[in-house]
């Protein structure tokens, strides 16, 4: 559209080519059928359907959830926040391994340069610590209302089991990742912590030996955690949070109202 | 299309030869649509009348309408409630628009009218063509009845001679029978999804103020010769080392989470047959668990706040608070 002066007016060149730009074929081969950031969506009940439909959300939810388990006073999002904040400990983990030497000797001069000479590192590693606690406090919580629900019954029995190994396994992230600081509060924590390990009948003590590498909680105990809390626990909750979500659509999604 | 049996075939061409007064292999043929078109005997016009008392085409075509429109209800019905979730959900995938459409959306008047249009279906009637052609299993079952007949009273038929006849009323129904209920449902995209971005904002936002007010702790070098003060473990181990400061560490530290963590815990559901998830049936599981939420609460707080130097039982306003997790944040001491 021309202006009076004969010159194209800055917001129709805009709108232009914005329109070349979500009309294109790499926009178009990215973005699948339904999606409602693709050219020309518009509000239908069809299109609605194929925005979970046509995408890797259908993984986690179908089309359609009952009414009541939109209501945030049901659920209160618990099992979701905690997937979100697993996905948070996830990327600010990955951060503080770029300037993290799982030894006894770097390990807490690493921390501290970390907390001083990284940009944002301190908020990070807040970030990572005070999101580790509230996981533990959601996925308890997660647990609870699902018991108070009586959301474990038939046919979500096997669910509810996958339920509480993720349980453990959070606790575990937790507490091996407790140990990384390497300062007083870390050993001492592990200390204790392990020590409990040491009294499981028969096999205590080589749990415990396996556990810390050493007898004492020592540099060998640090790779060990590190590698634990980093690799194998995400590597198992992984596992076990995509059986729990499977058996979560499988078992016929939320359970029903009180 | 459904295969007509030769039995009933039959039958119907046996009362359309005697009616017509032709052999009735002839009328067969026509039948199966491997014969001509028979030949009907030219007869005076109004020696019968289209409207007269015997069944007429409109009268068929009326009667055919109201089955057919049976066969409509029958048939939106079954689009509407879904059969279970999972096909529900098939039934949105594009096959037809409005076919997804009417599975979607709550059953009306006007869909109805537009499975099927009963009009559609009287007027094949009236074309004599096989009507399991349009769609449906319920109207392919109406149609192997009404088809093989006739649809103008031939002509020359005597008085009182019916040339239609019902051979058999089969009632449009759907071949897998309908169990679930339809539920009051609304569509992830928007109401769900919103509403979980709404939380991921929220806690975000919680955790980050949290980041920045709250200070991660950082003592002093970890030294393995220097023990600390209380000593304790994190705030969700702090119950069990609660346990520990009571019991034998056989006790509370295996046996005790042992039995809450595999049997008391894993085994729930297994444990507890009732079926209901009412509260008010269930108060006694509801009680436990209850128990087990105060009890482990209690232990916890009880280790984070009133335990100080060589774990012993301290108050929080009398010595401080003896919890390094947040020694960064307050100073308690």
């Amino acid at each position: 559209m021309a202006d009076g002066d004969g010159k194209t007016g800055l917001k129709d060149k805009i709108k232009e080519t914005n329109e070349k730009l979500w009309g294109s074929q790499v926009v178009e081969a990215i973005l699948r059928p339904g999606s409602p950031f693709k050219k020309g969506y518009s509000d239908s009940p069809r299109n609605r359907s194929y925005v979970v439909m046509n995408n890797v959300l259908y993984h986690l939810h179908p089309v359609k959830v009952k009414r009541h388990g939109v209501k945030l006073s049901y659920t209160l999002c618990l099992g979701g926040l905690s997937f979100f904040l697993f996905i948070l400990l996830t990327i600010t983990g990955i951060f503080l391994m770029f300037y993290y030497t799982p030894s006894a000797e770097a390990a807490y001069t690493d921390i501290q340069a970390l907390s001083t000479n990284v940009a944002f590192g301190t908020l990070v590693r807040n970030l990572h610590r005070w999101g580790a606690h509230l996981m533990v406090l959601s996925v308890f919580l997660h647990m609870s209302r699902v018991f108070y629900h009586g959301a474990y019954k038939p046919p979500r029995e096997f669910n509810w089991v996958i339920g509480v190994l993720l349980l453990f396994l959070t606790l575990f992230l937790s507490f091996s990742g407790y140990l990384l600081p390497w300062d007083q509060l870390a050993l001492w924590a592990v200390t204790v912590g392990t020590n409990m390990a040491g009294f499981i009948p028969v096999v205590g003590g080589q749990v415990k030996f396996a556990l810390l590498g050493s007898l004492e909680v020592s540099g060998a105990t640090l790779l060990r955690f590190y590698v634990l809390h980093v690799l194998a626990f995400p590597f198992i909750l992984v596992l076990f949070l995509a059986v729990h979500f499977w058996r979560v659509r499988k078992d016929g999604g939320i359970s029903g109202p009180l | 299309m459904t295969e007509i049996p030769e039995s009933l075939l039959r039958r119907s061409a046996e009362a359309k030869a005697k009616a017509l007064g032709v052999p009735v292999e002839q009328v067969l043929a026509e039948m199966k649509g491997e014969g001509p078109p028979i030949e009907v005997p030219a007869s005076d016009e109004g020696a019968v009348s289209p409207l007269s008392d015997e069944p007429s085409p409109g009268a068929s075509a009326g009667q055919a309408d109201a089955a057919s429109a049976d066969a409509a209800d029958e048939q939106v019905e079954e689009a509407v409630s879904p059969r279970s979730e999972e096909q529900a959900e098939e039934a949105v995938s594009p096959r037809s628009e409005e076919q997804a459409e009417e599975a979607v959306s709550p059953r009306s008047e006007e869909q109805a009218e537009e499975a099927v249009p009963p009009a559609a279906v009287a007027t094949i009637v009236e074309d004599e063509q096989p009507l399991a052609e349009v769609d449906g299993s319920g109207n392919d079952k109406l149609a192997a009845v009404v088809s093989p007949r006739p649809s103008v009273p031939p002509a020359g038929t005597p008085e009182g001679v019916r040339t239609a006849r019902l051979l058999t009323v089969v009632k449009a129904r759907a071949i897998q029978t309908v169990k679930a209920e339809p539920t009051d449902k609304v569509n992830t995209w928007p109401h769900l999804m919103l509403m979980e971005f709404g939380a991921l904002l929220a806690i975000t936002g919680l955790l980050v103020i949290m980041s920045v007010i709250i200070f991660s702790p950082l003592l002093d070098p970890a030294n393995v010769n220097s023990t600390p003060n209380p000593s304790k473990a994190p705030w969700y181990f702090l119950g069990l080392q609660e346990l520990l400061s009571y019991f034998d560490p056989q006790i509370a530290g295996v046996t005790v989470p042992t039995i809450t963590g595999i049997i008391g815990f894993m085994m729930i559901p297994f444990v507890d047959k009732n079926p209901s998830t009412r509260p008010s049936d269930r108060k006694f599981a509801i009680l436990l668990y209850s128990m087990f939420m105060v009890g482990a609460g209690t232990l916890t707080l009880i280790g984070v706040l009133f335990r100080g130097r060589g774990f012993n039982f301290t108050y929080p306003w009398k010595d401080g608070i003896f919890f390094d997790d947040l020694k960064d944040w307050v100073d308690f001491e």
